[in-house]
């Protein structure tokens, strides 16, 4: 459904991500890690065109993405980054509706099934009866939980997730990530994420790529990639590596 | 869209507690714009009839109805259209640049139109069309200007925009002190009266152009609506979920600098109008444009219809300028909504 192939992106002369390549197919997600400046949100943003490419092509569905119109873009990709504060009074059932943009005429108002949808999401995401409560008057954890339910509120296939879980409590980051895994297994969704936790990503992710300098150090499933090798490469820390186990997946403790 | 605490017993129950919350809310904003619409034809009537002459709604002479209908009917109307137009490019301004303190006056954007509108006056005094033509050119530029001076790597903040506004008013300012200095006394008096915000010197032709532009101006931004409550919320928010952020900005920047340049040659820079009516409305209503824009601009024009009223029957016979009274009320409102940001 996403295709990437050999991608670089610029600021200026400076080149952020180089030669950078990864398929996206229904049900799979995939965490791009790395240390702070790898190029992760750069990444993330050229995804659904809000950043250009320099070079190398990004399918959509078969068809490059710079073919598509916003509006067709905002139909197939929802994007979940850091919620920053609004001046102004918006409500939460307002800012869910306005993931909902996409769907209808560029003026009027949102149908019933917008609203119901809405309303729906709400519930999924445990905001019930938040619809009139103001977004600025929300904890950090309570507005990045908004920000999924919009995401999910467009029924795009694919999400892109840009450190979702930076504001959440451990029982909303498993909500959070129970949740993607759900919309990718059950909907033929796919999800791409940036994530500083590496053992979140080796427990939801399907692939993980290690960024180093804009550039892929690592890419695969998770046991392969969460090698102390690689690790201490890229985040220059040394690790212990064990099972998780309840679910027997890679876990990583940090060497302080 | 906003409702009261709603309770969800599962999805089943869900279609109609959504059906009766959309009800509400449009029934509740229905009820606002009735009354707004009435209290607005009952302040213009107020206008119409008290003023330093006063007049009886029955059995007018003639000298009383050529002051009804030559004087007080054109400058009144132009007040509402001047309101209104001020007060919607505030509103999707402030929607635009995700700052409520965004305004035409402070933003140095009502400066750019009157010193479009001088130029003409000095230049090309000779073409009607000159004046409204050259406010809106200025007021574009000014916007403009502002724009890029406030704009940065990661966004746009309070500080920023406040800043470069002052800079542009400033920068104007003083070309339009430079320009002044080249008129001779009486014109000089009558200018500085307008650059204030004057009502007095409301021609037919002026009232048809402004009333155009506000009607034509609010229903371009009214349609932008739904877009703007996107961009309100983060211009990166609204590009990720379908607004093609550069096209609105461009129709919100042309349409707001039509407006206020159109009301700037009309009348002067009449302050705060674009900052005080949209906050009050958001206050009461909520944030959603589709309905801040439209109940902005029958507000604008209530507060400006009340505020020339005010102005003309306060030290009458004698008349302050209607920008005068506006900042009176608008200046310290600007301090409250600086101290809360």
């Amino acid at each position: 459904m996403l295709k990437v192939q050999n991608i670089s992106i610029n600021y200026g002369v400076c080149t952020v991500v180089e030669g950078v390549s990864f398929s996206l197919e229904p049900g799979k997600i995939i965490a791009i890690l790395g240390g702070n400046g790898a190029g992760k949100t750069t990444l993330l943003k050229s995804l659904n065109g809000n950043l250009p490419i320099g070079s190398g092509t990004i399918l959509l569905d078969g068809k490059p993405l710079n073919e598509f119109s916003r509006r067709e873009i905002a139909k197939k990709i929802a994007v979940i980054a850091q919620e920053n504060e609004t001046r102004f009074p918006v409500s939460v059932l307002e800012f869910v509706l306005s993931g909902r943009f996409a769907h209808g005429a560029a003026f009027g108002w949102e149908s019933e099934k917008d609203l119901q949808i809405a309303v729906d999401c709400l519930e999924m995401c445990d905001l019930k009866n938040y619809e009139a409560r103001i977004m600025n008057q929300l904890s950090g954890g309570e507005r990045q939980r908004v920000v999924l339910t919009r995401a999910l509120a467009t029924e795009a296939r694919i999400l892109l997730l840009d450190e979702p879980t930076a504001n959440l409590d451990l029982a909303h980051q498993a909500l959070m990530f129970r949740l993607v895994k759900k919309r990718c297994e059950t909907c033929a969704s796919a999800a791409v994420l940036i994530t500083h936790d590496l053992n979140l990503a080796s427990e939801f992710a399907d692939e993980i790529i290690l960024l180093k300098n804009g550039k892929i150090a690592a890419k695969g499933e998770p046991e392969k990639v969460l090698t102390r090798e690689n690790i201490n490469e890229v985040f220059n820390v040394k690790v212990l590596l064990d099972k998780n186990p309840h679910s027997g997946k890679q876990r990583v403790t940090a060497i302080y | 869209m906003s409702g009261k605490n709603t309770t969800h017993a599962g999805k089943a129950a869900c279609a109609p507690v959504v059906n009766a919350l959309t009800i509400k809310v449009l029934k509740g904003k229905l009820t606002i714009a009735a009354i707004l619409l009435t209290t607005l034809v009952a302040a213009i009537l107020f206008a119409l009839f008290f003023g330093s002459e006063k007049l009886a709604f029955f059995d007018l002479d003639e000298a009383q109805k050529t002051i009804l209908f030559d004087i007080r009917l054109p400058r009144v109307l132009l007040g509402a259209c001047v309101g209104a137009s001020l007060a919607v490019a505030g509103a999707s301004l402030q929607s635009l640049l995700r700052n409520p303190l965004a305004e035409p006056y402070l933003l140095g954007v009502s400066n750019g139109a009157a010193l479009g509108t001088m130029l003409a006056f000095v230049f090309f005094s000779q073409f009607e069309f000159a004046r409204p033509i050259c406010a809106i050119l200025g007021a574009g530029l000014a916007t403009t200007a502002v724009y890029q001076m406030a704009k940065s790597r990661t966004g746009m903040n309070v500080e920023r925009l406040v800043l470069a506004g002052v800079i542009v008013t400033t920068f104007l300012s003083s070309i339009i002190v430079l320009l002044t200095s080249l008129l001779d006394a009486a014109k000089l008096r009558s200018f500085t009266f307008w650059l204030l915000g004057d009502l007095s010197q409301a021609t037919t032709n002026g009232f048809y152009l402004t009333a155009i532009s506000v009607i034509v101006g609010t229903i371009v931004l009214a349609s932008q609506a739904k877009a703007l409550n996107l961009m309100m919320i983060g211009e990166r928010d609204a590009f990720d979920f379908g607004v093609e952020t550069g096209k609105v900005r461009l129709i919100v920047f042309a349409a707001s600098s039509a407006l206020v340049g159109i009301s700037v040659a009309a009348s002067g820079s009449v302050g705060y109008v674009g900052l005080i009516v949209p906050h009050l409305i958001r206050l009461s209503i909520g944030s959603d444009n589709r309905h801040v824009i439209p109940l902005s601009a029958i507000s604008g024009a209530i507060f400006v219809v009340l505020a020339d009223t005010i102005a003309r029957i306060a030290i009458a016979p004698r008349e302050l300028p209607v920008g005068a009274i506006t900042a009176l009320i608008g200046a310290p409102m600007f301090i409250y909504l600086l101290r809360k940001s």
